[in-house]
């Protein structure tokens, strides 16, 4: 088979070639299919024909034909492809593969994802900055739910167009009818979710008919072959045009006489002298020099990585966008947006993650999720939370205001991705759709009267000591006595007990873990009021999770914020067990128990540990009021 | 439109690399740059130099050196590092040393190991870097196609594939805990091709050896080594002969194989290139030794 390849044509005048080269459009794409519609082959099957393979990995293929190979003797070109020796053993590919090749027209980099459960979060990323999606169909089964799911998910990653390509033509007779068939079928399908720009081409991967030569077989077919597509079909250039958008990654200062302000353009054209505005904060000034290696530009736009400075001193840092002044990006904290969940672990209604787009990175809470979207049925239902691979349409609401434009505008500055505080994944992608309104109407109210006049009044700083520890732990007698000590030193004291609460304010939640979450917002809510009016305020809640406690702390200024570790070994505690809920606990009639079917995370650097193996409950109070006379709390009574 | 019209293929690459650069130092505390004297390294290098100009890189080089480089190269990386003024941390494994570790008595897997794995996990965790940038493009070998820009390894450096990150847009996430570090290829969506044709047109300096030249060289095991010092041990009958070869890659002399040539510039070798018919993995001997071995070795935190 190496000897029918095309011969590398003889390269007479290299400078023009290499140039000629360079000046190649490129094209990125995505293919997707399910298992064994034969994606790896036609990717393999690409790279031989382009000549990205070398004779010496023909060899390896060779012999990996004879080990790993599904076509008896003739050249497996899948195995081409097919990474990672974990997976060739199970036989399947698990992630997100890049491919590189070029033809005499253009270069093309292809993001390879495999169908498995991981599908959505692997088709998500390598979507993310594809132009075109080849969409692959085997003849024999025409479009199947997953292949309505993978047009979805391109689509709503915004890729323009497709391809469907209808594989094993050879199986079923290189019959027209059957091709005609599939095609109105997806059609039908394509135009419902909006996707119009459809290139359907009947293929057999394993004899190359139609992907890179006319098929004698299917004289029928009129069309350009694969290949003839991917080097002819535009790519999108538009972006050039658009307004002028530079998100600041780094300021660059190497001396007292420099200043420039350094990131990749990501829309639009700028010139020396052009008049900017620098957002969030909106200062204007005009562009002093387009600064690079290679000396100043006269101009420069979308892609090019450059540094600018600026007439007039503005203060300018990273994660600022630089805009052109007469068509600025929108600035809000609150949106309603698409998201995608890619981590094992779902994301809950309330909690804090981390937002990063473009170079700004702030914290973003989820409040409420509108509803999640069933990719097979596009139908819309009710949830709560979002498990790996769900889509869901929620609003968020972040603690600072940040530079966006709307995803279907401006991939750039409109995609996102959602970061767990704790583990430091990436567990979130996220498109969004556009500003709340309420983002820009409600203001804080500045006050006259603040927290610290209040305090003071009261000859106290305002605190909040949060309890934390198992159920059964001690927390409420302990609470109750450092309050009574505080009390009868003059201080200004209230206690959020957890049982309590729920009779009232928290009546509506149960004990899943959004429930759980939310729970703890509105009590670390009702905390930063009462401190804001003066108060030393004793929270005592089981609170079991790391992340909601910390969102917890994030409300308060330093110094404000004691997390007390009431430090009980489970058995302890299930030894005490004062309310006999342990009991029901492991009988199974109380569901989502902490620190029996539902998890404690003990704290990593609480304030205050209190271990109830060693002190009484007397002793822990004395402990604890002691340690805020040391920290500047309590003053002389 | 005309900028945007000259802006080539190159410049797209140059760009993103730029911006993997300038990530990396806003996201990280003590990032380092790999430097192995390669081409790919002289690429990441001249690329690092344009993204924060006027401004020097802010992070120091480091060359994990196994002591057992070809002469050329330390002359080369010796002269550069003069020439442009560069912070270089050159480290070497001096337990390895010490036992005397070498490619012949140990053989390429242990060699390979000691001397460059482990040496590179000591020099990482003395100096505390946080983030080493590698010149490794994803188009080098089968197994580097999933690999990530940013690639994360736990504080024992161990790469765990299943707990990569996701990378959508070109919005990356260097957050991590303290123990930890990353690995990032600002290289990644670089061919062979890209980083001679790149080479070429900014003029870039690389060591001679990729030129080709009259060296004397033993065939062995159907590699032709060259005898570049008096370290290397003939074998019975092994006579060395003056051939005109050259280096796709450079690595330890004893472990890398010459290829027969006469490509003397770098024009003639993207020519002979752009007609080739072999990788430029072929001449290295580390990883033949079985299928998915770069693998295993990433696993154990080889680069
Ligand atoms: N008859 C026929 N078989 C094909 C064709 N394309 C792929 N196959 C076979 O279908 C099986 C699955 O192909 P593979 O490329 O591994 O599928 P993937 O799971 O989508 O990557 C293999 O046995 C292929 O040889 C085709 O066009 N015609």
């Amino acid at each position: 088979m190496a000897q029918q390849r095309p011969k590398p044509a003889a390269v007479r005048d290299l400078g023009a070639y290499l140039e000629a080269h360079d000046r190649m459009s490129l094209l990125r794409f995505i293919t997707c299919g399910s298992v064994d519609d034969g994606k790896s082959t036609l990717i393999g099957r690409l790279l031989y024909e382009s000549r990205v393979i070398f004779d010496d990995q023909l060899a390896a293929l060779d012999e990996d034909t004879r080990r790993f190979g599904t076509r008896g003797s003739e050249l497996d070109l899948a195995l081409l492809v097919d990474g990672l020796a974990a997976e060739r053993e199970q036989g399947i590919t698990i992630d997100v593969a890049y491919r590189y090749f070029a033809t005499d027209k253009r270069k093309f980099i292809v993001a390879d994802t495999p169908g498995h459960e991981q599908y959505t979060r692997n088709m998500v990323t390598g979507a993310s900055n594809a132009d075109l999606a080849v969409i692959l169909v085997d003849a024999r089964k025409g479009v199947l739910t997953q292949t309505r799911r993978h047009s979805y998910l391109a689509r709503l990653l915004g890729i323009p167009q497709v391809v469907l390509a209808v594989n094993k033509m050879d199986l079923v007779g290189y019959e027209r009818a059957v091709f005609e068939a599939i095609v109105a079928d997806y059609r039908a399908f394509g135009a419902q979710i909006g996707l119009t720009e459809i290139m359907p081409i009947p293929l057999s991967a394993v004899h190359g008919d139609n992907v890179t030569r006319h098929a004698a077989s299917m004289p029928w077919f009129t069309g350009p072959t694969l290949m003839e597509h991917l080097e002819s079909v535009a790519v999108d250039a538009r972006l050039t045009e658009q307004p002028f958008r530079l998100p600041v990654q780094w300021v660059n200062r190497p001396h007292a006489d420099f200043r420039g302000y350094s990131g990749q353009i990501v829309s639009g054209l700028i010139r020396p002298g052009d008049r900017v505005r620098v957002l969030p904060a909106g200062r204007e000034a005009r562009v002093g020099r387009i600064v690079t290696a290679d000396g100043d530009l006269g101009a420069a736009s979308a892609g090019q990585s450059v540094t600018l400075t600026l007439d007039s001193e503005v203060d300018v840092g990273r994660g600022d966008v630089i805009a052109a002044a007469g068509a600025a990006p929108q600035v809000a904290s609150q949106f309603e947006a698409t998201i995608v969940w890619l981590n094992d672990e779902p994301m809950l209604q309330g909690r804090a993650y981390l937002l990063k787009s473009g170079a700004r990175t702030v914290s973003a809470t989820v409040t409420p999720l509108k509803h999640k979207i069933n990719v097979n049925t596009l139908e819309h239902t009710a949830a709560e939370r979002l498990e790996l691979n769900d889509i869901g349409v929620c609003e968020l609401e972040l603690d600072q205001p940040i530079v966006f434009e709307p995803y279907a505008e401006n991939r750039a500055l409109g995609g996102f991705i959602l970061i767990d505080r704790i583990s430091n994944g990436t567990v979130g992608a996220g498109l969004i759709h556009f500003a709340l309104r309420r983002s820009q109407n409600v203001h804080w109210q500045a006050l006259d009267v603040d927290k610290q006049l209040r305090a003071r009044q009261k000859g106290q700083r305002a605190c909040v000591l949060w309890l934390t520890g198992l159920s059964g732990a001690g927390k409420s007698t302990i609470a109750n006595r450092i309050e009574k000590q505080l009390a009868a030193q003059g201080r200004h004291t209230y206690l959020l007990d957890g049982d309590n609460v729920r009779h009232g304010l928290n009546k509506d939640l149960g004990f899943a873990a959004q429930d759980r979450v939310e729970n703890i917002r509105r009590v670390a809510e009702v905390s930063r009021l009462m401190v804001d009016a003066g108060l030393i305020v004793l929270v005592s809640f089981i609170s079991p999770f790391r992340a909601e406690r910390r969102m917890a702390r994030a409300l308060f200024g330093p110094g404000e914020f004691f997390e007390v570790f009431v430090d009980t070994p489970l058995a302890v505690a299930e030894g005490r067990d004062a309310k006999g809920l342990y009991r029901k606990a492991r009988r199974g009639e109380l569901k989502n128990f902490t620190g029996i079917d539902s998890p404690y995370e003990t704290p990593e650097h609480p304030e205050i540990r209190i271990d109830t193996t060693k002190l009484s409950a007397e002793q822990a109070a004395d402990f604890v009021v002691a340690h805020l006379k040391a920290a500047g709390v309590t003053g002389p009574a | 439109m005309s900028q945007a019209e000259s802006f080539t293929h190159l410049d797209r690459l140059e760009a993103e690399s730029i911006h993997i650069f300038r990530e990396v130092i806003a996201e990280c505390d003590k990032p380092v740059m790999l430097y192995s004297i390669g081409k790919d390294s002289a690429v990441m290098l001249h690329l690092a130099l344009k993204a924060f100009y006027p401004a020097r890189p802010p992070f120091p080089l480091l060359h994990v050196d196994t002591t057992w480089k070809f002469r050329a190269m330390y002359e080369f990386r010796d002269a550069l590092v003069k020439r442009l003024g560069l912070d270089l941390i050159v480290h070497v494994n001096q337990e390895g040393l010490k036992r005397g570790i070498n490619p012949f008595t140990h053989g390429s897997r242990l060699h390979t190991d000691v001397m460059k794995t482990q040496a590179l996990r000591q020099a990482l965790d003395a100096h505390g870097f946080d983030a080493a940038f590698g010149g490794a493009r994803r188009d080098e070998e089968k197994s580097r196609a999933k690999e990530r820009i940013f690639s994360f390894r736990s504080a024992q450096h161990r790469w765990d594939p299943r707990q990569q990150r996701p990378e959508l847009w070109s919005l990356y996430n260097a957050r991590h805990r303290p123990g930890e570090s990353i690995r990032v290829f600002p290289l990644s969506n670089w061919t062979e091709l890209d980083v001679w044709q790149y080479i070429w047109r900014e003029k870039i300096a690389v060591v001679p050896l990729y030129l080709a030249a009259l060296r004397p060289v033993v065939e062995r095991d159907g590699a032709l080594i060259m005898v570049d010092d008096e370290r290397l041990p003939l074998k019975p009958g092994e006579q060395p002969m003056l051939r005109k070869v050259r280096f796709r890659t450079l690595g330890c002399y004893p472990l890398t194989g010459a290829i027969e040539s006469d490509a003397d510039t770098i024009e003639a070798v993207i020519t002979e290139m752009l007609s080739s018919r072999n990788s430029e993995r072929q001449g290295r001997v580390i990883d033949h030794d079985a299928a998915g071995s770069m693998e295993t070795k990433k696993l154990e935190g080889y680069f």
